[in-house]
């Protein structure tokens, strides 16, 4: 994964949550375009942080080959569903898994920068721990914000105090903030690969989440045949 | 003018005879990936109706046993999803939505698709009539998965597929365009893959 500053002369500005999109153009005039999750809160210099697939058409160029001074095409910012401003409050749960992280992490960079009181616990499921990014900045203590990582793949015996599993309806219920009553219900966000967002989000619900504060964004992945 | 992406080239290639029917700004995929907004409804059959609505009023509406027993078509179509894949040779069977619309008396111009867990999309009528929709329950030979909008979804392969509300539960009439769910955050009021209708003001 590799995080790409962006200088964006006349960007309209972007909420936490958004996306954009990246547009190359090759010398004999084909072109690919893809979306990708902006990585930064309103307000701050455009960032995204993109996932290299190996098959990808358009990652294996930004994660390899773009250099600082390079020029890229773009649209943005697009999107307004899955978006978190300080007004919509909290308590947070946000979940990802793998590269699902991008977006949260503008969420938490919105609630930084806003000096929102919002309690927010951040659920990040990653297959290794050298897959786990943003790692120093999510390390900082925040007030009110708890982190949980869980590894899928790996089980360090060194001291590592998060979860090794996969995050399953018995792993939601352990850090899940209470569905409560109506009216103060938690907003959840969830993203990342399509069956980790179909099983958070089938478990929140089976947990007493309103389905409509279940907020889900699914990367990728190709949902079988 | 789009500046040229230094060393930049294609890699995905395009299956053979396949170019003509690959809307500008989209890839082939053999999987069929899901998107959604919101976690996946599960309606039971036994409380599943599909209505035509106007106003306030219910003008036809069928419960699973009687839509089961309508006409249905078998239908193969290639897709286009507005996140840029495309998959081509669906199959599908369901009912055409003319079939539907034909049990009432109407004069709308347009319908909202509305589903459970409250998605809507809104498509000029001339859109899901004259063999160009349908209200589909089976996909690839079988029942059609929650995960791709079981029990039924609209199906409206010309369009962005957006426009084939998973979850559908009915149509509501209307005299004027109104923007439905992702219309309202800024995809485009019709959508239409070959002209690259993705957002407003495309």
């Amino acid at each position: 994964m590799r995080t790409i500053a962006l200088d964006v002369p006349a960007w309209p500005g972007h909420r936490a949550g958004q996306h954009l999109d990246v547009r190359l153009t090759a010398e004999d005039g084909y072109s690919a375009e893809r979306s990708y999750s902006i990585a930064s809160a309103a307000g701050e210099p455009v960032a995204i942080t993109v996932q290299r697939l190996d098959d990808g058409e358009v990652s294996p160029y930004l994660t390899d080959e773009l250099r600082v001074g390079d020029e890229l095409e773009l649209r943005g910012p697009v999107g307004g569903y899955f978006v978190w401003e300080q007004a919509d409050g909290g308590p947070l749960f946000l979940v990802g898994g793998g590269s699902g992280i991008v977006p949260l992490r503008s969420i938490l960079r919105q609630r930084d920068r806003t000096g929102s009181d919002a309690a927010v616990r951040l659920l990040y499921s990653a297959r290794t721990r050298s897959d786990l990014i943003y790692r120093d900045e999510l390390a900082r203590h925040r007030d009110g914000v708890e982190i949980i990582d869980t590894l899928t793949r790996e089980r360090p015996d060194d001291g590592w105090t998060g979860y090794t599993r996969r995050v399953d309806r018995a792993l939601l219920a352990e850090t899940a903030w209470p569905a409560g009553k109506a009216g103060k219900q938690p907003l959840a966000f969830v993203c990342g690969p399509t069956s980790f967002v179909e099983t958070v989000a089938a478990g929140l619900v089976a947990l007493g989440y309103d389905p409509g504060r279940v907020k889900t964004e699914r990367f990728g992945g190709t949902g079988g045949r | 003018m789009s500046p040229i992406s230094r060393g930049f080239r294609r890699r995905h290639t395009v299956p053979e005879g396949a170019a003509d029917r690959v809307p500008p700004g989209q890839y082939v995929t053999d999987g069929f990936p899901v998107l959604s907004a919101g976690p996946t409804p599960h309606t039971p059959l036994t409380e599943w109706t599909f209505s035509i609505r106007q106003g306030t009023g219910t003008l036809k509406s069928w419960t699973w046993q009687e839509f089961q027993e309508l006409p249905a078509e078998t239908v193969t179509a290639d897709i286009h999803c507005v996140t840029r894949w495309s998959k081509l040779d669906t199959e599908w069977r369901g009912v055409a939505v003319s079939t539907l619309l034909d049990q009432v008396e109407h004069d709308a111009g347009y319908v909202m698709a509305f589903s459970d867990g409250g998605y809507t999309t809104n498509l000029p009528l001339a859109d899901v009539t004259g063999g160009r929709a349908w209200v589909a329950y089976n996909y690839g030979g079988g029942p059609l998965a929650s995960e791709h909008g079981g029990p039924a979804r609209l199906l409206v392969p010309h369009l962005y597929f957006w426009k084939s509300a998973k979850w559908v539960r009915g149509l509501e009439l209307m005299d004027k365009d109104q923007p439905g769910f992702w219309e309202n955050y800024g995809y485009h009021m019709y959508g239409d893959p070959w002209r690259e209708q993705r957002y407003q003001g495309d």
